[in-house]
């Protein structure tokens, strides 16, 4: 068996692939946030920079196979570990009592699943226009604030984030974590960092559509 | 708290109702039976009274419930059980053995479970076959050192931190709560304490890779399940066993998957 094999079949392989991955995917979210957040900048910042992002031409295509690849990967071992995990308890306790675990780390599987649909629906949305209103190749400013003026919509992406608030929550730090890039700690569950990037990436991604709806960006 | 204010004879016994999974055998179904656990003193421990309410079930002519126990002091191992949903009860740090009933309140219900995991078969009622855990060190939870007489103590200097790690890791006593409380029924917490435990020392070196590798590997096929990092284990663990174990453990199987160590003729490779 060759070494790359043997990893991938071991759940601390999986789980590194998983926490690589995770962590790409936390680098585009928050580069994707701090993007998003030129609305505030007005129309021309925004349309600007959406037209900078194309302009990069092929290296936006390598940007979205590498994206690609990790969902992918981050997907596949979450699925994988999920179906290990729950063989491994197959009578469930009568009474069991949550000591420690956080919320966060309880909901990772559905969260992810929202997550998951969110991106498919996302991805229709702005991306591509399929689930667009009015779409334009050019005015992504305008496709944001069309996009944003039905509640249900604006709705979904604040459940959305709130999701992906309580992914990073426990992903930020259980990733490093898993990869052996933490320092050995008295607290060790005590995640401060993680707590500050998920509440910086739902809040910044939030307030755009709530902007949106109060009628603050228009 | 002295021994002495302690022991408090003149505490009001307790009347309690158990929850206790009872199975006849391996292959046979269990169910949850409810028991009286009348006149409980406070200062009988988890176990006592359980002895307690076995004599009246011999007396009744029932079938007592089977429990594991062997020390009785916390050192063993042998004694875990599901209490009230928490791996050896309610109090931190503490085997079933050494809870005592004051933790509990009279009229308290009490639920009483075997560890479950896939890799845990129940044997008996409270009872599980852990002999997974052996499996796992067997793998490789060892060094390979020539016999004879043991060398000079302090011609192997270790430094303080090293040494208490070492002991702190070393202090495991494989009683499978960490498996019990994971949500995944995962093995990781006592796998990294064994491997912590020599992965500190200058003993521990020559092997480290292919003890990561060879641990890790028999946790997995014996069906545990991965680590989440849910942090239920270490809140479990009745020796304090820190979840930084784990990260020790993942560094130095990521080290060993990616220099590519030969493990053929290696005693731990079966
Ligand atoms: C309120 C929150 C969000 C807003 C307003 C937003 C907005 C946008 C817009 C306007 C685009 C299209 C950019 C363009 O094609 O020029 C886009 C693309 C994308 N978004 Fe978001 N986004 C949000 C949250 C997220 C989140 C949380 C994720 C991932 C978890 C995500 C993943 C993506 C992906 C994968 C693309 C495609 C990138 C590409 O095609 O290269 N977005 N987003
Ligand atoms: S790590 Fe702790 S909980 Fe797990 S077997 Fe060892 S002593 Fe028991
Ligand atoms: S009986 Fe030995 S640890 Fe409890």
């Amino acid at each position: 068996m060759s070494w790359q094999m043997r990893f991938w079949s071991s759940t601390v392989g999986k789980k590194v692939v998983m926490a690589v991955t995770g962590i790409m995917l936390v680098g585009f979210v928050i580069a994707h946030m701090l993007g998003n957040l030129q609305m505030f900048l007005g129309a021309d910042a925004m349309n600007g920079y959406a037209a900078f992002l194309k302009s990069t031409g092929e290296l936006l295509w390598v940007a979205r196979a590498g994206l690609f690849a990790a969902a992918v990967l981050h997907i596949v071992s979450a699925v994988q570990l999920t179906l290990i995990n729950r063989a491994a308890r197959p009578t469930e306790y009568a009474k069991r009592e949550p000591q420690v675990s956080t919320l966060a780390s309880r909901t990772l599987r559905v969260g992810g699943v929202i997550l998951a649909v969110f991106i498919v629906y996302h991805l229709g949305h702005f991306t591509l226009g399929t689930f667009h209103p009015a779409f334009s190749h050019t005015g992504v400013y305008g496709n944001v604030i069309i996009g944003f003026q039905s509640v249900w919509v604006v709705l979904f992406y604040v459940i959305a984030m709130a999701s992906l608030g309580m992914h990073l929550f426990h992903g930020v730090w259980a990733g490093f974590r898993t990869l052996g890039l933490q320092k050995r700690s008295a607290s060790p569950i005590q995640r401060s960092a993680a707590l500050w990037v998920a509440i910086i990436v739902w809040a910044g991604f939030t307030a755009i559509p709530v902007a949106v709806l109060l009628g603050i960006l228009n | 708290m002295s021994g002495a204010s302690m022991h408090n004879p003149g505490a009001k016994p307790m009347n309690l109702t158990l929850h206790v999974w009872r199975q006849a055998g391996a292959n046979v179904a269990g169910r949850i039976v409810d028991y009286p656990a009348k006149d409980i003193s406070p200062d009988m421990s988890f176990l006592e009274m359980l002895d307690v309410v076995n004599e009246r079930l011999i007396e009744g002519g029932q079938d007592p419930i089977a429990f594991d126990h062997d020390c009785r002091e916390g050192i063993c191992g042998s004694c875990g059980v599901m209490i009230n949903g928490a791996a050896h009860g309610p109090m931190k740090a503490t085997t079933a053995c050494q809870l005592h009933m004051r933790s509990f309140k009279d009229g308290d219900d009490i639920w009483i479970e075997p560890w479950r995991a896939k890799a845990f078969p129940v044997v008996k009622d409270l009872i599980v076959d852990r002999s997974a855990f052996d499996r796992i060190i067997q793998s490789g939870g060892f060094i390979s050192a020539p016999t004879g007489t043991a060398q000079d103590a302090n011609s192997l200097p270790i430094g303080k931190p090293d040494a208490d790690l070492a002991m702190d890791n070393a202090a495991c006593i494989g009683c499978g709560a960490c498996v019990a409380a994971c949500p995944n029924a995962s093995a990781s917490l006592f796998t990294a304490a064994k491997i912590n435990h020599l992965a500190v020392l200058p003993q521990g070196q020559p092997e480290r890779s292919k003890r990561a590798l060879a641990m890790v590997d028999t946790m997995d096929l014996e069906g545990f399940g991965g680590c989440t990092l849910f942090g239920e284990c270490q809140e479990a663990c009745p020796k304090g066993i820190s979840i930084d174990a784990i990260m020790q453990m993942n560094r130095d199987y990521i080290v060993a998957s990616a220099t590519k160590v030969d493990m053929k003729e290696w005693a731990g490779s079966a």
